[in-house]
């Protein structure tokens, strides 16, 4: 589903990915880990193209992102183009940003009706349905204000879904949240990746890698430092900054 | 002053007193109470001098203060404001987009438009307008240097006095809220912004369905001032003759030379229509603070009688349910 081969991206004279392989397969969860600043989010947000590489190939679902294919050539996307592509990935942002002047049900509701032109009363069905996924059903008229972070990370997530995306990345979900509020979330999360969703998580939950992931990444300073199994990678690492990594982290 | 720690822990303010609780007396604020009384002697006293000030002819006030010519101005006064304020929105938050653009030529022409417009004085643009028959004789939308034409007409028919008016106040006021709009987009976390672009929403639908609506909390106290402001700068346009409030008050005292009794009639009804304009802003400004913590504020009324002896100016506060 995503194929990352020697990505790199540059901020000004910073090169904060250098080089950055992966492969994650369809309905695999991906747990990225590392220190601040290695370039978690970069890369993330370079797979649905919030950001742009500047190098290497990235492939999501077999497409190039930010591009079409003809023959060996590349042509970059139009606006309404990588738009379109942007719907097939949901997208879970550590400060959740939900949108304060809708309701809780008209965040989810608001990309099925504009964007994929669903009818209302299916979309309002589909968006309760997925509030109930996510244990808010009660709170479908609340605005974010109104509710707590987990209860915010939750929306979220339902609003990601109800655009019946292939892929689901989540930027440290559970970073800005009280701890008591972590396992909710943890929880709607192990139940996507138990209906199959393909996910790429960037998280410093280990316990969360280590029970649900298929594939944890470590990165440091832009490069793949050690990928496998979490319960190798998390458990006995082969390379020394990951032990020291960890050891931090746990 | 009464001790306000009790045995139960936080004390309560006027809900009525727990069984519990102590009567709490609030602060009373006495000077404020006499400042009061004496503003409203004062004030009282200028009304009365002013009531038995026969230089004021109050009898031509009130022969005019309802007259049909006012009427006429008035409601040429009131489209032009609402005419103006509309094509200085829709145009503002245009060249606002656009100079937030990353295209380098949108960018250069919002910016020379907001340069040109808000860096000359209105009167000069008004009488621009107004005289632009004596600069072109004939306009004409055609291919430049070609001669082909698709349409041609003659300049003083096409800029009348109101459409000249019009394009005056509207083209200026574009500049000004134009401003206010970019101020009010960038306000907006870029966060919400990436949050649409990730759900597959087009730039101009997040635009439109994200972005400004959250805009408008910032957008929206400014720009009730520059209406207020519009209304009163219609005045300007006396100078070309557009029949507005203005011009027919000086049409009057041209000729019956009761220039302070006149400017008395048009400050009453410019008063009363500010008062008017002052409604719908409430109204707006609690349509787009839904979902903000923190709600509208009290009614005016309210906040000038509620706060006169005891402290705390009344302030209604909605209250998250969670
Ligand atoms: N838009 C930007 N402009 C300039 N530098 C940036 C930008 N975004 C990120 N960076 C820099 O790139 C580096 C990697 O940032 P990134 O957010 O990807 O790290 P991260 O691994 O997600 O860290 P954290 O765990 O703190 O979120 C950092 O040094 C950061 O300062
Ligand atoms: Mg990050």
């Amino acid at each position: 589903m995503v194929h990352a081969e020697g990505v790199r991206k540059h901020f000004g004279r910073l090169q904060v990915l250098k080089g950055i392989d992966l492969t994650v397969e369809r309905g695999q969860v991906c747990c990225l880990l590392g220190p601040s600043g290695s370039g978690k989010s970069t890369f993330l947000r370079c797979v649905n193209h919030l950001e742009r590489a500047d190098g290497g190939r990235l492939r999501v679902d077999g497409e190039p992102v930010g591009y079409r294919e003809q023959g060996s050539r590349l042509h970059e996307l139009r606006e309404r183009e990588v738009a379109a592509r942007r719907r097939d990935i949901g997208m879970v942002f550590q400060r959740f940003n939900l949108f304060p002047h809708l309701t809780a049900l008209e965040n989810v509701m608001e990309a099925p009706v504009k964007v994929t032109g669903t009818a209302r009363t299916e979309a309002r069905d589909d968006a309760l349905r997925l509030l109930r996924q996510v244990g808010l059903a009660d709170r479908a008229g609340h605005y974010p204000a109104q509710l707590s972070g987990g209860q915010q990370q939750r929306v979220a997530i339902a609003r990601a879904l109800a655009m019946k995306p292939k892929l689901m990345l989540f930027d440290e979900p559970t970073s800005a949240l009280d701890p008591e509020l972590v396992g909710d979330v943890l929880d709607v999360m192990r139940g996507l990746a138990e209906d199959g969703m393909t996910m790429v998580v960037v998280t410093h939950e280990i316990g969360f890698a280590r029970e649900v992931a298929d594939l944890a990444v470590f990165m440091d300073e832009g490069v793949v430092v050690e990928s496998g199994d979490p319960r190798r990678v998390l458990v006995e690492p082969e390379q020394e900054r990951t032990r020291a990594f960890l050891s931090k982290v746990l | 002053m009464s001790v306000t720690s009790t045995a139960t822990g936080t004390p309560r303010h006027s809900d009525g007193p727990a069984p519990d609780t102590p009567h709490i007396v609030p602060v009373r604020h006495w000077g404020r109470a006499v400042a009061a009384v004496a503003a409203v002697a004062a004030l009282a006293g200028l009304i009365g001098s002013l009531a038995r000030n026969g230089n004021l002819h109050w009898d031509v006030i009130g022969h005019y203060l309802f007259a049909g010519l006012v009427f006429d101005g008035l409601a040429t006064t009131l489209w032009l404001t609402a005419a103006a304020m509309t094509l200085g929105l829709v145009l503002g938050t245009l060249v606002a987009v656009l100079r937030l653009s990353e295209d380098p030529v949108l960018y250069g022409l919002s910016s020379l438009f907001v340069w040109v417009f808000r860096g000359t004085p209105l009167l000069v643009q008004i009488i621009f307008w107004g005289y632009a028959g004596a600069l072109y004789k004939h306009v004409m939308i055609g291919i430049p240097f070609t001669g082909v034409t698709f349409f041609q007409a003659d300049t003083n028919s096409l800029l009348t006095p109101s459409v000249a008016a019009l394009l005056a106040l509207g083209l200026n006021e574009a500049a000004y809220a134009s401003e206010i709009v970019r101020a009010g987009i960038q306000s907006v976390d870029v966060g919400q912004t990436e949050a649409a672009h990730s759900l597959g929403m087009r730039p101009a639908l997040t635009m439109r369905r994200i972005v400004l609506p959250q805009a408008m909390r910032v957008i929206i106290p400014p720009l009730g001032n520059e209406t207020i402001n519009m209304l009163k700068m219609t005045a300007l346009v006396s100078v070309i003759a557009a029949h507005d409030l203005m011009s027919n008050i000086q049409d009057v005292y041209g000729q019956n030379y009761q220039v302070i009794p006149m400017l008395v009639v048009a400050s009453l009804w410019y008063l009363a229509l500010v008062s008017l304009l002052s409604l719908p802003q409430t109204w707006l400004e609690r349509r787009y603070g839904r979902g903000t913590a923190r709600g509208a504020a009290a009614s005016p009324l309210r906040r000038l009688c509620g706060g006169l002896l005891t402290g705390t100016r009344t302030r209604t506060r909605k209250d998250p349910a969670r």
